[in-house]
């Protein structure tokens, strides 16, 4: 076997550990080891480019890696776990801008040279002998534009979200006047550019291509803010990726098009998946700042715009089997559905699993005070298990979900913060103060008290609609398959 | 023509595997999963190194030498931010033995 072909086979099986690797990031009990499998193909596979032949300024190439590893060590290890969010923006962004740099340089080289050089495989020799500019094929040329545009917008944009999220700018969309005919008239600009660059092959569109794609990326950016930002930066990933698979076509490698394209396509996905379990269209996170695309449901969203998100009992599910502490705020739809028994196998699934897992009874939970008692010691559910209001409240704070199972009133915050409540005053469970909170609920009808509830349209809030029974049947089977 | 036809191949039945391998992903995964694919497209490390090994005029090498540093950053960063991540999916110790008040009837 020469040596051209087994660093191909060291590129296919760093490719297929890539696969493997999306796989087990899909499911919680494999998640960690997905991701050690893909770091042992990343090693393979750089290891298998240094043995590449006649490869050239290794100094200048083992000096930036360690220079860039010396950086993203540190960085990505010490950085609070709050600040997660920017540094995989920011670790985004740079693979989007590498990708544009690596088309730039190798259209550098084929403007330059007679001789095409099958990068991945063992010709080297020969391929630099030539000078002058050459016409490019223009398909070839179409790979660089891609590239360079997807790459640069993934760059500049990723940099915009890692601003908003690390409060170097303001996290609110940033809008102005005319903003949506600006964006426009750039994107024609964009296309514009790129059919000049086609048709002429001259290097200087492709600087022009360039700014303009930096300036897109930015005022793509620009509009969206709040809690839509985790979803821009899964789609800017989702370009990340394809922008490495445009490089990989210009320079002929089979592994940057499996990776890059397994990448953007799982990626898309996956934007779509996180806009769904916010209860939001793509378009609409995307677009909504220019008040073009208004969310169709009625039901969920209320007069002031805002709307609640609802899960499946699977995500929920998962929660919970995760969750070090999970506390159970029940309430009068548990009674009405007879859901005691279930939700005692929910709390003994999780205390199987190590999870902290207690009840929170506030007195008049139910329609009568110890109402909830009565039927949770129906189910045999251990005394030390129920807290009374005041010793659950001083545990909320450090608890990982809140899960409300037919009760409303008793942990609405308006009785706190909303004087002219006619709840106000009372004393509630500070469910809200929980990481987590997952409601199940039969329908957004309000509680006993006819008032609506804040706490519902909490970004941190999952709704289940349905029996109470029902659901927490649901989850019981969700909690053991997690 | 005949290689772009098989990069092509290559790039659909991507696509397909792409899709196919995350079809049903629990929320609590997205944030990991997301951080573990930005950690793959890191391979732009591997491009990036082909074009500055073969690299001859110096804007090449400066742009190449770019390349493999932001490269580097994203590979390194990306893989390094999603073990952090899932550290909290390792199995709790309390899985084998339980304690005093799990072992509770």
């Amino acid at each position: 076997m020469s040596r051209g072909t087994f660093l191909d086979l060291c590129y296919l099986v760093a490719a297929i550990t890539f696969i493997v690797a999306l796989m087990g990031l899909s499911s919680p009990r494999h998640a960690r080891r997905g991701n050690l499998v893909a770091v042992g193909g990343m090693t393979i596979a750089i290891g298998a480019t240094y043995a590449q032949p006649h490869l050239r300024h290794l100094g200048w190439m083992v000096g930036a890696m360690v220079l860039g590893a010396a950086i993203a060590v540190p960085t990505s290890r010490f950085v609070k776990m709050t600040a997660i969010p920017q540094l995989v923006a920011i670790f985004n962004g740079v693979g989007g801008g590498a990708a544009a740099a690596v088309s730039i340089t190798e259209y550098l080289a084929l403007t330059r040279t007679y001789v095409l050089c099958p990068r991945t495989t063992a010709v080297g020799i020969g391929c630099f002998t030539f000078g002058g500019v050459k016409d490019v094929a223009t398909y070839k040329i179409l790979e660089v534009v891609l590239g360079v545009v997807i790459g640069t917008v993934s760059f500049s944009g990723s940099a915009i979200a890692f601003s908003k999220l690390q409060e170097l700018m303001t996290g609110r969309p940033v809008t102005y006047p005319a903003q949506q005919l600006l964006n426009a008239i750039l994107g024609v600009a964009v296309v514009t550019v790129a059919v000049l660059l086609l048709v002429t092959g001259s290097l200087v569109w492709l600087w022009i291509l360039l700014v303009l794609a930096l300036v897109l990326g930015v005022a793509f950016v620009l509009p969206i803010g709040g809690a839509d930002v985790p979803v821009l930066i899964s789609l800017l990933n989702a370009f990340t990726g394809i922008a490495v698979a445009a490089s990989g076509f210009t320079i002929g490698s089979n592994l940057l098009i499996v990776a890059g394209t397994l990448v953007g396509a799982s990626g898309i996905l996956l934007t779509r998946m996180m806009s769904s379990a916010m209860g939001r269209s793509l378009p609409n996170i995307l677009f909504s700042a220019f008040g073009s695309v208004v969310t169709a449901s009625t039901s969920t969203e209320r007069d002031d715009g805002r709307s609640v998100r609802t899960g499946s009992p699977e995500d929920v599910g998962v929660l919970l089997a995760y969750a070090r502490k999970v506390v159970i705020i029940p309430g009068y739809g548990l009674a009405v559905a007879q859901a005691q028994h279930v939700v005692r196998e929910l709390v003994d699934e999780l205390h199987k699993r190590g999870v902290e897992a207690f009840f929170a009874i506030h007195p008049v939970a139910g329609r009568m005070p110890g109402h909830m008692n009565v039927l949770l010691a129906e189910a045999n559910v251990p005394y030390d298990e129920l807290k009374e209001m005041d010793e659950a409240n001083a545990e909320l704070s450090t608890a990982d979900v809140a899960l409300v199972v037919g009760a409303n009133d008793t942990v609405n915050p308006a009785a706190k913060s909303a004087p002219g409540s006619p709840t106000y005053g009372m004393p509630i469970i500070n469910a809200d103060e929980a990481a987590n909170i997952v409601f199940l609920k039969r329908s957004m009808r309000p509680g006993f008290a006819g008032i609506d509830n804040d706490l519902l349209y909490d970004p941190k809030t999952v709704l289940l609609f349905g029996d109470a029974k029902d659901t927490l049947t649901k989850l019981v089977a969700a909690v053991k398959a997690a | 023509m005949n290689q772009i036809l098989e990069y092509l191949t290559v790039f659909v039945l991507s696509a397909f595997v792409g899709v196919e391998v995350i079809s049903k992903v629990p929320s609590i995964l997205h944030t990991p999963l997301m951080s573990g694919s930005n950690a793959i497209h890191g391979v732009i490390v591997v491009g990036s190194m082909l074009v500055l090994g073969y690299a001859t005029t110096t804007p090449e090498i400066v742009l190449g030498t770019i390349a493999v540093f932001l490269g580097t950053l994203n590979v390194v960063g990306g893989f390094v931010v999603t073990d952090r991540m899932l550290e909290m999916f390792k199995a709790r110790p309390d899985d084998k033995k339980p304690t005093g008040k799990d072992a509770a009837p």
